[in-house]
């Protein structure tokens, strides 16, 4: 057996003791607690994953306002996720490259990103409520703001590492704008973009939720908190491993977008 | 007036504690006919490759300036073309994409078509003819610089500027890649103006070299002509007495005089008083 497979072999051991454990304390922890063995009142891993069975058996279900499927919830957030971030993506990407090519201009803006970046985006929540008066656009603004410093950032420093080799070929050449944006500026930080890119489709996921249970209506933020006003834990637990799970399907495609445009110099 | 005019070049260039600036040289004045190679030979620092760069319009002179066919070069420009040292290849390009990125440069008007047989046929050139879609990442030194070659050759430059373009290439290799490149000038007839630091790859490709002396405040001290007849080659050259003559004085140049010949200029500023080399001049 070589270093490597033996190494892979201990990873899946490890993961599978993890798992075990992970199980066996939410067991106990669903079971433990109040009198006379009538447990917390949090489901253990059993009631949750015949919950799941149900949620996944019929996912798409519409019967009114409070009760739809979790995959049609699914699909609202996700709608809102993609508007949000990919309008939000081209502004970043816009951005950063003029930041990027501009040290003046970075030193400029710098002091009012600073300022903006740690705010949550839900803080903005209230403003675009009253500015454009219709929550699930207000949600969509959150998921905009959410995805926009990662990507900014990192589009901007990209952008200003490009070795000066490439834009003197770029000059010696002179291509135009338009090609220079697209053949050179765009590939050459593309790593680096991609890796913005990441870190903001991350946020804007986490972000969701949140601004959803704001809102309500309808997203998987809204049913969780429509399963926690029914009192229904399960759901609220199946929730959170679905929308873990997303997570990390949304990290991986955009994982396997980065791979395609890596170089090697 | 030749064909390209080095009018009296001098560069300075912010002195590192930033009072100041530094002379890297001095009232460089030749011409460069057309189809002429001319090679500039100097140690490190003289500046050789910055008076490149601003042949090419990617740095400015300081004072003076450089004139190709009576009109002064203010920028890059389609009339020049540079081969790089370090190959300055687009890595996240397959070889076809590289040179095809200049083509379309060159030939803004042409249809499709036309590009990829241009790009085609300069890439068999170089003998890349099966490595086109592949990325500079995966080629050798000698076989990216290939793609340099193809590169600013199938852009037809009037003036092509050679920026040591074979010291990163491993020696066997870099004979055969030489001698591409004399075929393929020999072909062109474009006018070349080089920058190394190896004797005999000056000796075998040009028609004069322009010997530096040491920077700072480098001055072009001479220019040899090379009278040995073409087609020379790297095998017979070195059997001629021409050559064995020329290398000698090149390389008592290299060893000594571009020393003496700085010092000597330092000593004779000195004695002027105002233009002392090397030494700090006020910001303008």
């Amino acid at each position: 057996m070589t270093a490597a497979r033996r190494e892979r072999v201990r990873t899946i051991v490890y993961s599978l003791v993890l798992l075990v454990v992970c199980l066996g304390a939410w067991q106990a922890v669903a079971g433990a607690g109040g009198k006379g063995g009538k447990g917390s009142g949090i489901p253990g891993p059993v009631a949750v994953a015949q919950t799941s069975w149900h949620m996944l058996a019929d996912p798409f279900y519409d019967h009114g306002p409070n009760d739809k499927g979790f995959g049609l919830q699914l699909g609202y957030s996700l709608g809102r996720l993609v508007m949000g971030y990919l309008a939000a993506s081209v502004v970043a990407i816009m951005l950063g490259v003029a930041l990027g090519s501009s040290p003046a201009l970075f030193k400029a803006a710098n002091p009012f990103i600073q300022i903006l970046k740690p705010v949550s985006p839900l803080a903005w929540m209230p403003l675009f409520l009253y500015t454009i008066k219709n929550a699930g656009q207000a949600a969509v603004l959150v998921i905009f703001m959410s995805s926009l410093w990662p990507t900014m950032a990192n589009t901007a420093f990209g952008v200003a590492s490009i070795k000066q080799d490439y834009l003197n070929v770029s000059r010696l050449l002179q291509l135009s704008w338009p090609r220079r944006f697209f053949q050179v500026i765009l590939p050459a930080a593309a790593p680096a973009i991609l890796a913005g890119l990441r870190i903001s489709i991350g946020s804007a996921w986490v972000a969701i939720v949140a601004a959803e249970m704001l809102i309500g209506g309808t997203g998987v933020g809204y049913f969780v908190w429509n399963e926690w006003n029914n009192l229904a834990l399960n759901s609220v637990i199946f929730a959170i491993l679905a929308i873990g799970l997303v997570g990390v399907l949304l990290d991986f495609g955009l994982g396997r977008v980065a791979k395609l445009v890596a170089y090697t110099e | 007036m030749a064909f390209l005019e080095i009018d009296h070049a001098t560069k300075f260039f912010p002195d590192p504690d930033g009072r100041g600036q530094l002379c890297v040289f001095r009232d460089v004045a030749f011409g460069v006919e057309r189809g002429e190679f001319v090679t500039m030979v100097g140690h490190s620092g003289c500046g050789k490759s910055t008076l490149l760069n601003i042949i090419a319009g990617l740095e400015t002179a300081s004072l003076g300036g450089v004139v190709l066919e009576g009109r002064e070069i203010s920028g890059p420009g389609m009339d020049r073309m540079v081969v790089f040292q370090n190959f300055s290849l687009m890595p996240w390009m397959t070889v076809t994409q590289n040179v095809r990125l200049a083509v379309r440069s060159a030939y803004p008007s042409w249809p499709s078509r036309k590009i990829e047989e241009w790009v085609e046929r300069y890439v068999e050139m170089v003998g890349l003819t099966g490595a086109e879609n592949k990325r500079p990442s995966a080629l050798s030194g000698g076989m990216k610089q290939r793609v340099g070659l193809a590169r600013a050759f199938a852009t037809e430059p009037k003036v092509l500027l050679l920026d040591e373009p074979f010291a990163q290439i491993d020696a066997l290799t870099r004979g055969v890649i030489q001698e591409e490149l004399v075929r393929m000038w020999t072909a062109s007839r474009n006018t070349v103006f080089m920058v190394t630091h190896d004797v005999d790859e000056a000796i075998l490709l040009s028609d004069r070299i322009a010997l530096m002396t040491n920077g700072p405040d480098a001055r072009l001290a001479e220019i040899v002509e090379v009278k040995i007849p073409r087609p020379r080659f790297r095998s017979s050259i070195i059997d001629d007495p021409e050559y064995a003559r020329l290398r000698s004085h090149i390389i008592h140049f290299l060893v000594e005089r571009s020393r003496h010949l700085q010092e000597q200029a330092v000593a004779e500023a000195h004695t002027e008083g105002s233009r002392a080399a090397g030494e700090l001049i006020p910001t303008r």
